[in-house]
């Protein structure tokens, strides 16, 4: 009904007649789209406003209990003693978990399994979890939670980048590069010194991003059902099920096909949700352990402390220009606080460089990086990953180019702009790129050429890009199969049903996954069911998270389901006795395109398939293509495709206060191909919201007290109240242009945009109120008094910026991996990547080497090339 | 000590039902365990969010920070009683054909709050509509589809069968003239 309810309303309604006449004497593929590239209603819109949309603390068992876990009170420290005598005399307790219990270490990232469930010895945070108890009712479990007796032997607290730096003993944990320095990482593309040599200027920037957090508004919860065949079922707010299965089998020590894990619909998600989360795994622990379900629901103060948000990275670049603004050589530093554990960190360390080469020529590039541990809650990916702090870097250093060179900051970037189809210096394969079309919009939409640098005093445009990744190419374990199946299941009804793993946290995958499937076969979305995110009956997907799930689950729907056209395709042609490729499908009806009356419902057409084949069912499956890099590092960067954004904006400064507005922004981004464009929108809406909420006002930061007084480390604001984000009057008016450039590599050469659009925002900002006072501020988030200061500083005549101290942490890097480029004849791999130091541990790197020698790895290339994608 | 308990009669969504809940526990808590009613959503059980926004005789109120135990007497509106039947409050369609619902989460909140503006104001401007549902966070949407969503469903309940602008589903028109297709 949905999509009619929004024609019926007089919006663009795709005229009936049109769809049904096929055009004569032509194919299928020449028909026009009957649903991609129109708006219609998400699939769970009706569930989401009546309130029927079952999230994971709505979820209710018989006889279930409640769990609340205890958690760390100092930031750093050793266990001395549990003493859960005085809680467990309480009324209603029923039981306790603790840290001996589930001794095996879990994590995202093979690289970095570094949690316990519960903590075994030593505490690393303030809001590690220690022990866990249960109860009839969440305030018995609550009174109870907090009566639980807890003694540390406290150790000092390593609180930033610099500490860690600075003090390499004691370790927060016995693995990683050096001392407190979870990953140090040193490559150079390129011949770097000859690029500088090239250069007629050469810049040098020192910014700071400060870290955020996702802030969903569901908090996370999940409720364990031990079953009556002995297995468990964990449903849970997560965008990673497949991963949290893997995680509660290994910790559990359960064999997979024993645990069954149901991801709820995310209310909310930015990457908060995509680690397997010490809670998901003591509530199993817990269920097993007293056989009746267990929920835990965690309050909003620990959502903050669980974080997995966006890093704390200080950045240095130095890059030389030539006169005319090309890029000759770029030298990025980055320093990120990972916080106490490593989650994604290891790879949002690389994402700080990876794709600094995807949108402007970088010949020659180096990138260092270290990733420090500290006693702060753990960081992780929060949308962009790892890329919004040296994108907001690169963009604010070629505007200050631009205006050393006198060239338009708009000039600077479209005369640079990487071609389509180009292998980067750190051989990134780019495909489509609309980011020329991108930035001529937002460049016309906002007047740009007649008022860059002409708006009165405190009025200002800044403009920005950026690029992001569609999926990631490799997946986060080492394997052969594929990164997305699905998996359909046709019968007499007409009823299509949908199988598949992926994971609905509000951008509409549900809709892009049921949109595909209805597009091949003809047929309206409420002809199809979905059932999703369930690792007993779903074929997996890797979840939710690095924009994967457009492009990959919408390949392998696209696969699975023109399985079943050309299926049905086959005995109808048969049937009508016309060649099956002059079967279409359209209008919930399958007809020969050149007399279209003759044909039937696609009810009758599936009973006609069924007659002949017997129960019918098909799958797909999408497997990334293969990335061109070889060097140690290589996997970190590469997509089957990269989305691209342009964003303008416009600013109001009060000189005197330093406080400004933003009063418009212009958005453009590159989705290749809308699947549904009333989605897109909301994803640039939601990304430039989330943006300004960067630029602007967020921050995860924590509270200090001199060491020789207290060694706590605490959130200095873990409330929605005090933790700043933007409200209804916090948000300007945006204009949106939808640029598709379609991608080869795309279902119908959609591309995603659930992060890009956020990337250009801040740095955008910051360019904005440098053309409307002349002043830098070269940190995020820009608050007033900075703003104030730099204007200050303007006054007395000394440098107008306000930031980090110019430098970077002395910390020695070594010889960094080197790579020769494609335009040095290079052939991906790194020149001294022997001499490189071996990773100590469990490397996902030396199983791909594993992996790539027996050429399991082609063999799935070809046959994912077979199958269509 | 064992809870002190309440029994009380709550009038929700038209309905009486009597409840036996501690005598302590919000209106959020006794609409979501005890009345079965977990459409109102909970995001700080602290006032901030507007998340577990309900109408009490007809006003937005945060039912983290009411106790059930004063509610008596009282009409309670959750939003599982938005729907009239089977058929969708203009409010509800308006959201749904507009992804003014991305997550969901916030919504349940969000539609009561816009219910009671529209109570008070049939043509509300802009502003208006930010300033009745500033209390209100939205993490996914970025607010503009929400204040559109109330336009429609404004003119809808007004007998305007108007639809938002094209730009409002498809992106503003490039400005180089026509959508690059």
């Amino acid at each position: 009904m949905s999509n009619r309810d929004i024609h019926r309303a007089g919006v663009d309604a795709p005229s009936k007649t049109d769809k049904q006449s096929g055009v004569p004497g032509k194919t299928r593929e020449d028909q026009p789209f009957n649903l991609i590239g129109k708006p219609f209603r998400r699939v769970d819109g009706r569930a989401k406003v009546t309130g029927q949309t079952r999230f994971a603390d709505d979820l209710t068992f018989p006889r279930m209990v409640h769990m609340r876990i205890r958690r760390s009170t100092v930031p750093h420290a050793l266990i001395k003693s549990i003493d859960t005598s005085k809680a467990a005399g309480m009324p209603g307790v029923l039981g306790f978990v603790t840290g001996e219990e589930m001794p095996n270490t879990f994590g995202i990232l093979p690289v970095s399994h570094d949690e316990h469930a519960l903590c075994m010895d030593k505490v690393r945070f303030v809001g590690d979890p220690v022990v866990a108890v249960a109860a009839l009712t969440e305030d018995q479990a609550y009174a109870a939670c907090a009566a639980i007796e807890v003694e540390y032997e406290v150790l000092e607290t390593i609180a930033s980048v610099d500490e860690a730096v600075a003090v390499p003993e004691p370790r927060i944990h016995d693995y990683g590069d050096e001392g407190n320095l979870h990953k140090k990482v040193s490559m150079e593309f390129g011949d770097l010194d000859g690029g500088f040599e090239d250069a007629d200027v050469i810049m040098e920037d020192t910014c700071y991003f400060e870290g955020n957090t996702h802030l969903p508004m569901e908090q996370h919860a999940t409720v364990a059902v031990p079953e009556d065949d002995g297995r468990i079922t964990v449903c849970s707010s997560t965008q990673t099920p497949h991963y949290l299965h893997r995680s509660l089998s290994k910790v559990l020590e359960l064999p997979a096909s024993r645990v069954r894990v149901i991801a709820t619909p995310n209310g909310g998600g930015f990457g908060g949700k995509s680690d397997p989360f010490n809670h998901e795994i003591v509530a199993a622990k817990m269920a097993l352990k007293l056989g009746r379900p267990v929920k835990i629901a965690l309050t909003r103060e620990e959502v903050f402390y669980c974080h997995r948000g966006r890093h704390p990275v200080h950045m240095h670049m130095r890059t030389g220009f030539k006169k005319d603004g090309s890029m000759t050589a770029q030298h990025l530093q980055t320093a990120l606080d990972g916080g106490s554990y490593g989650s994604y960190g290891v790879a949002s360390t690389y994402y700080t460089g990876a794709l600094q080469t995807v949108t402007y020529k970088l010949p020659r590039y180096r990138f260092d990086s270290i990733r420090a541990f500290t006693n702060k809650p753990p960081c992780g990916p929060k949308r962009g990953h790892g890329t919004p702090q040296p994108r907001f870097g690169l963009e604010v250093h070629l505007d200050k180019a631009a205006h050393q060179l006198g060239i338009d900051p708009a000039d600077i970037r479209l005369q640079n702009l990487v071609e389509p189809g180009t292998v980067t210096a750190n051989y990134l394969k780019v495909g489509s790129i609309g980011l020329g079309k991108c930035i001529e919009a937002v460049v016309e939409g906002s007047g740009w050429r007649e008022r860059y640098g002409k708006l009165p005093e405190g009025r200002g445009l800044g403009l920005a890009c950026g690029s992001y990744l569609c999926g990631a190419g490799l997946p986060i374990y080492w394997n052969h199969m594929p990164q997305s199946g699905v998996q359909l299941q046709l019968d007499r009804s007409g009823c299509v049903a949908v199988f598949c793993g992926e994971t609905e946290i509000g951008q509409g995958s549900d809709s892009v996954l049921a949109a595909v499937v209805a597009e091949i076969l003809g047929i309206d979305l409420q002809d199809i069911r979905l059932c999703v995110g369930d690792t007993d009956l779903t074929p997996v997907d890797l979840g939710s998270y690095s924009s994967r799930v457009t492009l990959m689950v919408g390949n392998a729907a696209r696969q699975a389901a023109e399985r079943a056209r050309d299926l049905i395709a086959k005995h109808v042609a048969e049937k009508l006795e016309i060649p099956a490729r002059q079967i279409h499908f359209a209008d919930r009806r399958v007809f020969d395109l050149e007399n279209p009356d003759n044909g039937m419902t696609f009810a009758e057409a599936v009973v006609v398939a069924e007659s002949k084949d017997g129960t019918l069912g098909t799958t797909g499956s999408y497997i990334p293509p293969r990335s061109p890099g070889r060097y140690r590092g290589s996997g970190v960067g590469p997509s089957p495709a990269y989305s691209y954004t342009a964003v303008v904006v416009e600013v109001e400064v009060d000189p005197t206060t330093g406080i400004y507005d933003v009063v418009h922004v212009w958005c453009a981004h590159d989705v290749g191909k809308c699947i549904n464009p009333a989605l897109v929108m909301g994803q640039i809406e939601g990304s430039i919201y989330m943006g300004l909420g960067e630029a602007m006002m967020e921050e995860q930061v924590f509270r200090r007290l001199p060491k020789k007084r207290s060694p706590a480390l605490v959130h200095r604001h873990p409330s929605l109240l005090e933790y700043k984000s933007p409200t209804f009057n916090d948000m300007p008016p945006v204009t949106s242009y939808i640029i598709e450039d379609p991608d080869p590599n795309g279902p119908f050469g959609a591309k995603e945009v659930g992060q890009g659009p956020l990337l250009p925002v801040m740095p955008a900002v910051a360019n904005a109120i440098f053309d409307a006072v002349g002043a830098r501020v070269d940190q995020i988030p820009i608050a007033p008094h900075m703003v104030r200061a730099a204007l200050d500083a303007k006054e007395k005549g000394k440098e107008p910026r306000f930031g980090p101290k110019p430098g970077f942490p002395d910390v020695d890097f070594g010889a960094p991996l080197k790579v020769l480029t494609p335009d040095e004849g290079g052939d991906g791999k790194a020149e001294n990547q022997d001499e490189a130091k071996v990773r100590k541990g469990t490397g996902t790197m030396t199983e791909r080497k594993d992996a790539l020698k027996d050429g399991a790895w082609k063999e799935s290339q070809r046959e994912n090339k077979k199958g269509g994608n | 000590m064992p809870d002190q308990m309440l029994t009380a009669t709550l009038r929700v969504n038209g309905e009486d039902r009597t409840v036996v809940f501690p005598s302590h526990h919000t209106l959020l808590e006794v609409l979501r365990e005890e009345l079965t009613l977990p459409g109102t959503k909970h995001g700080c059980e602290l006032g901030e969010c507007g998340t577990c926004t309900v109408l009490v005789d007809g006003d937005p109120v945060l039912s983290c920070l009411v106790l059930a135990g004063e509610m008596e007497g009282h009409e309670i509106e959750t939003v599982e009683g938005l729907q009239i039947n089977n058929e969708l409050h203009p409010l509800q369609e308006a959201f749904a054909d507009l992804g003014a619902a991305q997550c969901g989460y916030c919504t349940p909140g969000i539609l009561m709050a816009a219910k009671a503006l529209l109570r008070d104001e049939a043509d509300p401007s802009k502003e208006q509509i930010c300033d009745a549902l500033a209390g209100n966070l939205c993490r996914c949407t970025g607010y503009h589809k929400i204040i559109q969503g109330v336009q429609w469903a404004a003119s809808k309940m007004r007998g305007d069968a108007t639809a938002p602008p094209r730009e409002v589903f498809y992106g503003d028109p490039l400005p180089n003239g026509g959508r690059d297709e």
